[in-house]
C-alpha cells in the first residue's frame, strides 16, 4: 500500500516541518490554552471542595478552544500559494490528503496537551501521569480533529472562517467534550459508576464513524 | 433548455394545503376538546400535542436534508440541493418553535425555562446544526460552494445526531439532578391522549410536506430563471 | 495514424453557479502535438486547464487521458500529468530544494534528486535552492514552479498562461523545455493572451469563445496575421 502510507508520512512530515519553521504557531496555540485555563479559573474560583467538578472542563474546553485555532491555521498554510491545489495534483487518492493532514494536526494537539496538562496538574494538584488520561485525551483529539480538519477545509474558502469554523465543529463534537470530560473526571477523582469503559467505547465509536465518514467526504470538499 | 414545470407540483400542492387544514382543524379540536385533561399538571399539559410533532418535523426536515445532501453529493443536480435548503429553512422554523414550546411547557409547571433532557437537549443541538447550516451556505462565496458545503454538513450532522443523544443520555445518568421536566416524567399515556397525540403528529407531518414542497418550488423557479438570465448574458 | 488520442474530451460542460463556463466543449489532441488555446477573459482557458488536471469536476462529458476516464482513474493518471497555473504551489517556508523534494516524494520519484539537479539546472535555478521560497522574486518562484510541474516526467502537461511572470530568459528555457528532443513524448496545452509567444510553440491553435473551442486550425497553415484578425474577431464578440 506503498500509494497511502508513504505519501501520508510525506506529507505529515512536511507539514511538521512548516510547524517547527513557522515558531509562532504551535507556542500561540499553547499559550492560548494556558490563557483560557486561567481565565476560567479566575471566573469559577473553585474552591478545593469544587476543584474536582470544575477542573476536568477547564481542562478539555481550553483544549477544545486551543484545538479550533489550530485547525485554522492548518488550511490557511496551504492557502498561501494555493498549495492545496498542488497537493491535488499529486497522484494519491483524496483521503490521503485528508489523512495526511489529520495525523498532523492531531500531532500537533497531543503536544500542546502532553505539555499543558502537566501545568494543570500542578496548578489544580492532581497526579501527574495517568495513562488511562493519555489514551482519553489520544481518542478525543482524534476525534475532534476528525470532523476539525474536514471542516477548516470548508471554512478556509469561506468569508469569517474564523467565526464559522467553531459555530460548526463544536455542536458536532459535544459527544467528544462530554466523553473527555466526563472520563477525566472518572479518572482522577473516582470512578464511582464504573464509567470510563462507557466513555472510551464512545469516543472509540465516534472516531471510526466520523474518521470513516469525513475521509470519504473530503474528495468533495477540495474539488469545485 | 427550460421546460416549464418540471415539477407538477399545483395539484399535489393544493391536495396537500386542503388535507393540512383539515387535519390541523381536527387536530384542534381533539387536542381542546376532546382529549381529558391530565392529572398532575393540569390544561398546561396540552402543550405537549404541539411539542411533540413540532419536535418530529423538526427532526422529519433533518433527514429530508440528510437524503438530499447525499443525492446532490452523488449526482450534482442542483433541485437536490434546493430540497435540503428549503427543508432546512423548515426545519430551523420548527425547531426554534420546539424550544420556545419547551419553554412554555416548562415553567408554569417545573418553575424553569429548560430542563436538560436528552431530547430536549439533542434538539437543541439539532438546532445548532440548523444554523451553522445556514450561515455556512451565507458565508460561502459561490452557490456551488454553499451548495456542496452545507451539504457535506448535511451529511455529518445527521450522523452526529444520535451520538449526541446517546452521549447526553449517559451524561444525564451521571448527573441526574440536572434533568427535571415533563419530558422525564411523561410515563404511560391513555389511550384518548395517544389518538389525539397521533393526530396532531399527523397533521404537523403533512403540513411540513405542504411547505417544503412550497419552498422548493419556489426556490427551484429562482434557479430556472436565474439561470435564464445568465445564458442571456446578463441584463 | 490511428493511434489513441493522449487526450480526448467529449462534451465537456461546466457551470459555476447559474454561469455556464464550459459548454459542450470536444478535444483531441495526440503525442507529440502543443496545443496553443487563444481565448478572452473569462472565456473559460483556466476552467479548463483545472478540469482536465482533476482539479475540478465537470457537470457533464468524458475526459480522457491515454485512453483511460479521467474521472474513475484519477489518482493513477495525475502522475503522467503536470499542470502550471498563476499560482505555484509552493510553500514559502520552505527551501526551493524541500519543495522539490516534497513533490517528488508525493509523485513516487525514485531519483528525485537526480531530476531535481538536471531540471533547476537548465531553469538556472542552482543558487536559489536552499534559499525559502518566500523570500525569491516573483520570476524566480514562477522558475521553481515550472520545474516543480515537470519533475515527474508527465506525459500531459497543462500551462495556464506559463508566459505571465517569466522573464525573457526564463521563457526560452520553458521554450527549451518544451521543445526538445522528449517533445515527441508529450501532449501539451498551452493557454495564453499573448499571440507572438503562443504562436511560435504551436502546432495547432485554437480559440476558446461560447464556452466551446470554436476555431482551430493547424499553425502550418496559417500566417500570424490572419490568425491575429480572426482573434480579435472573436474577442469583440466576447459577453463583457
Amino acid at each position: 500500500m506503498s500509494g497511502f502510507l508513504l505519501p501520508v508520512i510525506t506529507l505529515v512530515l512536511k507539514d511538521i516541518l512548516l510547524e517547527v519553521r513557522n515558531k509562532e504557531a504551535v507556542s500561540s496555540i499553547l499559550l492560548f490554552g494556558f490563557l483560557v485555563a486561567i481565565i476560567f479559573n479566575f471566573a469559577f474560583d473553585p474552591t478545593p471542595k469544587m476543584v474536582g467538578l470544575i477542573v476536568p472542563g477547564i481542562i478539555w474546553v481550553s483544549f477544545t478552544f486551543a484545538g479550533v485555532l489550530g485547525f485554522n491555521r492548518s488550511f490557511v498554510l496551504e492557502k498561501d500559494n494555493g498549495s492545496i491545489d498542488g497537493l491535488m495534483l499529486c497522484p494519491v487518492s483524496r483521503d490521503v490528503i485528508y489523512f495526511g493532514k489529520l495525523i498532523g494536526i492531531v500531532i500537533v494537539l497531543l503536544f500542546m496537551e502532553i505539555l499543558l496538562l502537566p501545568v494543570f496538574a500542578i496548578l489544580y494538584d492532581f497526579p501527574l501521569f495517568i495513562p488511562e488520561l493519555l489514551i482519553i485525551a489520544v481518542l478525543a483529539t482524534i476525534g475532534f480533529s476528525a470532523v476539525g480538519v474536514l471542516f477548516s477545509a470548508i471554512a478556509v474558502n469561506t468569508r469569517s472562517r474564523e467565526a464559522i469554523l467553531p459555530l460548526i465543529i463544536l455542536p458536532l463534537t459535544i459527544p467528544v467534550i462530554i466523553a473527555a470530560v466526563e472520563a477525566t473526571s472518572a479518572i482522577i477523582y473516582g470512578d464511582a459508576l464504573g464509567s470510563v469503559g462507557r466513555w472510551w467505547q464512545l469516543l472509540a465509536a465516534f472516531d471510526v464513524i466520523l474518521l470513516v465518514l469525513s475521509s470519504i467526504l473530503f474528495g468533495a470538499v477540495l474539488e469545485e | 433548455m427550460v421546460t416549464e414545470n418540471q415539477f407538477p407540483a399545483d395539484p399535489i400542492r393544493v391536495v396537500l394545503l386542503f388535507l393540512s387544514g383539515i387535519l390541523m382543524f381536527i387536530s384542534l379540536w381533539l387536542i381542546f376538546m376532546w382529549a381529558p385533561m391530565e392529572q398532575v399538571m393540569g390544561q398546561v399539559q396540552r402543550i405537549f400535542y404541539f411539542h411533540v410533532p413540532i419536535a418530529w418535523v423538526g427532526f422529519l426536515a433533518f433527514s429530508v436534508v440528510f437524503f438530499s445532501s447525499i443525492l446532490y453529493l452523488w449526482k450534482g443536480e442542483r433541485h437536490w440541493d434546493a430540497l435540503g435548503h428549503s427543508a432546512a429553512e423548515i426545519g430551523v422554523l420548527f425547531t426554534t418553535l420546539m424550544v420556545i414550546s419547551g419553554a412554555v411547557w416548562a415553567k408554569p409547571v417545573w418553575g424553569v425555562w429548560w430542563t436538560w433532557d436528552p431530547r430536549l437537549t439533542t434538539s437543541l443541538i439539532l438546532w445548532l446544526l440548523y444554523a451553522g447550516y445556514l450561515m455556512l451556505r451565507a458565508y460561502s462565496p459561490t452557490n456551488a460552494q454553499a451548495a456542496r458545503y452545507s451539504a457535506v454538513l448535511g451529511v455529518i450532522a445527521f450522523v452526529d445526531v444520535p451520538i449526541v443523544y446517546f452521549a447526553v443520555s449517559w451524561w444525564r445518568n451521571i448527573h441526574p439532578e440536572m434533568v427535571v421536566g415533563p419530558l422525564a416524567e411523561s410515563g404511560a399515556l391513555e389511550g384518548s391522549m395517544v389518538t389525539t397525540l397521533l393526530v396532531s403528529l399527523a397533521a404537523f407531518t403533512v403540513l411540513f410536506g405542504y411547505m417544503l414542497l412550497e419552498r422548493f418550488s419556489l426556490r427551484n423557479m429562482e434557479d430556472t430563471l436565474g439561470s435564464i438570465k445568465s445564458q442571456k448574458g446578463g441584463m | 495514424m490511428q493511434e489513441l488520442p493522449a487526450i480526448t474530451v467529449q462534451r465537456l460542460t461546466k457551470s459555476f453557479g447559474d454561469r455556464p463556463v464550459l459548454r459542450d466543449l470536444d478535444l483531441n489532441l495526440h503525442l507529440g502535438e502543443v496545443f496553443v488555446l487563444f481565448g478572452a477573459n473569462g472565456s473559460g482557458k483556466t476552467t479548463l486547464i483545472r478540469s482536465l488536471g482533476t482539479l475540478a469536476k465537470a457537470d457533464k462529458g468524458i475526459i480522457r487521458i491515454m485512453g483511460r476516464d479521467l474521472r474513475r482513474r484519477g489518482a493513477f493518471l495525475r502522475r503522467f500529468i503536470g499542470v502550471l497555473t498563476h499560482q505555484t504551489f509552493l510553500y514559502d517556508e520552505l527551501t526551493g530544494q524541500e519543495n522539490l523534494r516534497f513533490y517528488g516524494q508525493m509523485f513516487g520519484l525514485r531519483n528525485v534528486n537526480e531530476r531535481i539537479r538536471s531540471l533547476t539546472e537548465k531553469m538556472g535555478l542552482q543558487r536559489v535552492l536552499d534559499k525559502r521560497v518566500g523570500t525569491l522574486s516573483h520570476g524566480m518562484q514562477k522558475r521553481l514552479s515550472i520545474v516543480r510541474a515537470v519533475l515527474h516526467d508527465p506525459t500531459i502537461l497543462l500551462l495556464d498562461e506559463p508566459e505571465s511572470g517569466l522573464d525573457e530568459e526564463a521563457l526560452s528555457l520553458l521554450g527549451h523545455l518544451l521543445s526538445g528532443e522528449d517533445k515527441g513524448k508529450r501532449a501539451v496545452i498551452i493557454t495564453t493572451h499573448n499571440l507572438g509567444y503562443g504562436f511560435g510553440l504551436a502546432d495547432h491553435v485554437g480559440i476558446l469563445a461560447n464556452g466551446h473551442i470554436a476555431y482551430q486550425q493547424d499553425r502550418g497553415s496559417l500566417d500570424m496575421e490572419a490568425f491575429r484578425d480572426i482573434y480579435t474577431g472573436y474577442l469583440s464578440k466576447a459577453p463583457k
